[in-house]
């Protein structure tokens, strides 16, 4: 059946998401169509915009995936079993919590900029990650966990050559989730003041500029699919070695 | 002044928002059931189209919001035209993934008792099928309530109107508790919204 | 060598014992199964030893150590220890799975390569073909076999085997009992063998104890425990057919016939019907010339037959075959299996060393039956 063929990711889309967003930004650049734009649509600009938004998310979900690891592991442990079920109720409610929520709360705490955008994107990417740590190690079959406890193997190395490796495929999933989360979440930073490319669409709303809000409409959509697609074949890669 | 006195003060424009908030959320998911259902129960019989549906809605999903709503505003204007459709295209992967995938979950041998009694193909979806199919779909309908209430507040700034414009105002204003009013009650209410469709989705499963 | 003494076990929060102050001895290259329904205990009590749980009260000795005493690590690694087949890491090559002992042990890279290539060729899989392959890629039965073989990877003096055959289909099961059995001749492990299913204690056993609701109700040999069970229990346990089930113990090898007829393949018929008039034999088995069986002809079929043919031209291509080492058991299911009345048994180097008839089968059982 057509349908049910596993899609292979290729780089092919990776080079047409990037060869997109730099073509998209030399057009934007040279027809910006009012002065206005103009003054915003620059290449240096474009480029802090750009580094200011992958900034954001690579520093977010980095640190959220080194506190959300350790944490995913440690309550996952059998004597910490009742902090898991706790905690993993409380994540799935913090999941419904909407983003432009995080931010604002974040905000209200913290105040305007870049390092509170981080806090923001840190706490609201740190729950897929967890939650997907914690339902990666809960699932290796209990017969595997026992057969490497009963062959004499010591707690950390069944936790390094059993446990993550099982659990590998699904923490991955839990980091795509997040990084594409915070792609779109990192456009909403601009509100605090952090920059990004929501900056060009918020800019472009206010001003009344098309060419500035499609800049940062294309821009940050092409930033999320390449993430979504390069994440993906990592998943993939990692499902199949597994 | 403090947070409760701002709640009690701004109580009338708090259940104004509320209901704006609920009822572009409901008009949209209204749309996209709707919709959704419908090309969830056509691509499980043109099987040829549902890899690319499939595909296309997961597509629109990782783009950012404020970008969908950014590429819409030419199209629908300022507005809760543009928040409406915004939230619409939103709604639709959840909902279609999860018909689709509720309808092709079903055990073969049932679709096959419903033919072999000489049941119409429209009477086995509509008796058979969808009934079936119905838990699953609700979880998808919930999956889309829950992200089209956050991405709603996030319309306001379009002038869609509800919550998220306490969130903006308050930013501007640079007014703290405004803003913590507004995330407060944005979360509330995807919090509530996601306990009363996981109540019906459970009822739905007995 | 195991030995428990007083051994109880009370799971927390629960009032009943699920072991009751056991007692026993497994001997030194001994395979011991503990039997009994499910809940009986004889899982907590197996897994007692290598201290998955630790026993409430008693002691527990291996090789006359208290194993309370020692480090649960390095008491486990030098424990085989064998589950049912989910018990494999599916992340894992079969390489890999097989060196985990060897690999927590520290043992140099060649070395356990070597040992890995070993024991795949032990348990009867192709280490060029297998080595390299995931779990998923192997049958029930070859997993079962792996798991076996990564049990004894660093060649421990101790076996835990928990239900090892259980998720395998009956006919599979029975080839890789009569292989760990031959394995077990020349291994010479103390074995700790945990089933539910009384006819493969009574097959793998050398002492069988028979558990119920956490106490040992009996303790002895297959032999012991079908001619003089304990109580009314174990007599139910071991079923009514009693005398069908000692067929269990006998091996097919020490009781075939060796009194029948056997001809070359290029002998003709009328040399082979010369041979059936000095021999009572009901067949004639007919082997090649390294004395390996290649079909049998019945005596009826023979006598209607042209004398001038050769014998390889009438052969019947053969089916019913078992080793030495397989159980009358085993002789007769393949029989019935192939709907043949004779079943001819092989030596290890696949040469023919004789035969079991129904008719005989039937007159074993009344000298044994009791």
């Amino acid at each position: 059946m057509a349908h049910r063929r596993t899609r292979v990711k290729s780089w092919l889309p990776v080079l047409l998401f990037i060869g997109g967003a730099v073509a998209a930004a030399v057009y934007f650049v040279e027809n910006p169509g009012s002065a206005m734009a103009a003054r915003v649509l620059t290449y240096d600009h474009l480029a802090t915009l750009a580094a200011q938004h992958v900034g954001m998310v690579v520093i977010s979900s980095l640190l959220a995936a080194a506190t959300a690891l350790p944490l995913g592991i440690l309550i996952s442990r059998p004597r910490l079993r009742l902090l898991g079920l706790v905690l993993e109720n409380l994540v799935n409610i913090g999941q419904t919590i909407p983003s432009i929520a995080v931010i604002a709360l974040s905000f209200t705490v913290l105040g305007l900029g870049f390092n509170t955008a981080i806090f923001a994107l840190w706490l609201y990417s740190l729950l897929p990650i967890l939650r997907n740590t914690y339902a990666g190690i809960i699932s290796v079959p209990p017969g595997v966990r026992e057969a490497a406890v009963g062959m004499g193997m010591r707690p950390w190395r069944i936790l390094l050559r059993v446990e993550l490796p099982l659990a590998f495929p699904i923490i991955m999933a839990g980091i795509r989730t997040a990084v594409v989360v915070n792609v779109g979440t990192a456009t909403l930073a601009t509100f605090i003041g952090a920059g990004g490319f929501g900056h060009l669409i918020v800019t472009g709303i206010m001003v009344r500029r098309l060419q500035l809000l499609l800049s940062g409409c294309i821009l940050s959509a092409l930033l999320a699919m390449l993430c979504d697609h390069l994440l993906g074949m990592v998943e993939e890669k990692v499902k199949t070695s597994a | 002044m403090g947070f409760w006195s701002l709640v009690v003060s701004r109580w009338n424009n708090i259940l104004e928002s509320t209901g704006e908030h609920i009822l572009i959320v409901v008009a949209a998911v209204c749309v996209a059931v709707i919709v959704g259902v419908a090309l969830g129960v056509v691509i499980t019989y043109w099987r040829s189209l549902a890899g690319p549906v499939l595909y296309f809605c997961q597509v629109v999903m990782t783009i950012p919001s404020l970008a969908m709503l950014g590429l819409l505003l030419p199209v629908f204007g300022i507005g809760y035209k543009t928040g409406v459709a915004t939230l619409i295209l939103y709604s639709l992967l959840p909902i279609v993934r999860n018909t689709y995938a509720g309808i092709q979950g079903i055990d073969p041998a049932i679709i096959e008792a419903a033919k072999g009694m000489g049941m119409r193909e429209t009477t086995i979806l509509r008796r058979v099928k969808l009934p079936l199919a119905w838990s699953v779909i609700l979880a998808g309908i919930r999956t889309a309530v829950v992200m089209i209430i956050g991405i709603a507040a996030i319309a306001s700034y379009i002038g869609a109107g509800g919550l998220g414009e306490f969130i903006f105002r308050g930013i501007s204003q640079w007014n703290l508790q405004l803003v913590l009013l507004g995330a407060v009650c944005v979360s509330l209410l995807a919090v509530l919204a996601d306990g009363l469709l996981k109540r019906v989705e459970g009822r739905a499963r007995r | 060598m195991i030995r428990l003494e007083g051994v109880t076990k009370i799971f927390p929060r629960q009032r009943v014992p699920a072991v009751k102050n056991l007692s026993m001895e497994v001997g030194e290259g001994e395979i011991c199964v503990l039997v009994g329904p499910s809940g009986c205990g004889k899982t907590t009590t197996m897994k007692m030893v290598n201290r998955l749980i630790e026993p409430t009260e008693g002691k527990i000795y291996v090789n006359g150590r208290d194993v309370a005493d020692m480090d649960p690590i390095k008491l486990r690694q030098d424990i085989g220890y064998v589950i049912q087949e989910i018990g494999l890491f599916p992340h894992m090559t079969i390489a890999e799975n097989i060196a985990t002992v060897p690999r927590e042990k520290g043992w140099p890279e060649d070395r356990i390569q070597q040992q890995v290539d070993i024991l795949l060729e032990l348990v009867g899989l192709d280490p060029e073909v297998y080595r390299h392959r995931k779990p998923a890629d192997l049958s029930g039965g070859q997993r079962q076999r792996v798991g076996v073989a990564r049990a004894l990877a660093a060649d421990p003096p101790i076996l835990l085997m928990d239900e090892p055959f259980g998720a395998v289909d009956p006919i599979t099961r029975a080839h890789l009992q009569n292989e760990f059995l031959s394995l077990q001749k020349k291994m010479r492990k103390t074995v700790m063998f945990v089933t539910h299913d009384i006819d493969e204690a009574i097959k793998m056993g050398d002492r069988i104890a028979v558990m119920r609701a956490g106490e040992l109700v009996q303790y002895d040999t297959p032999d012991r425990l079908l001619s003089a069970p304990a109580d009314d229990f174990v007599a139910a346990l071991v079923g009514h057919n009693r005398a069908l089930k000692r067929l269990h113990l006998v091996k097919a090898g020490a009781v075939a016939r060796t009194d029948v007829a056997v001809a070359q393949a290029t002998r003709f018929v009328e040399e082979a019907k010369e041979l059936l008039q000095t021999n009572n034999s009901p067949v004639v088995v007919v082997v090649d010339g390294l004395n390996r069986p290649k079909g049998v002809v019945q005596r009826e079929e023979l006598l209607r037959r042209n004398g001038r043919a050769a014998l390889q031209d009438i052969v019947n291509p053969l089916e019913s075959v078992a080793d030495e080492d397989a159980t009358l058991y085993d002789a007769l299911s393949t029989m019935l299996n192939y709907g043949e009345r004779y079943v001819v048994v092989l030596n290890h180097n696949r040469e023919f060393q004789g035969i079991i008839t129904f008719g005989y089968l039937l007159e074993l059982m009344k000298e044994n039956g009791s």
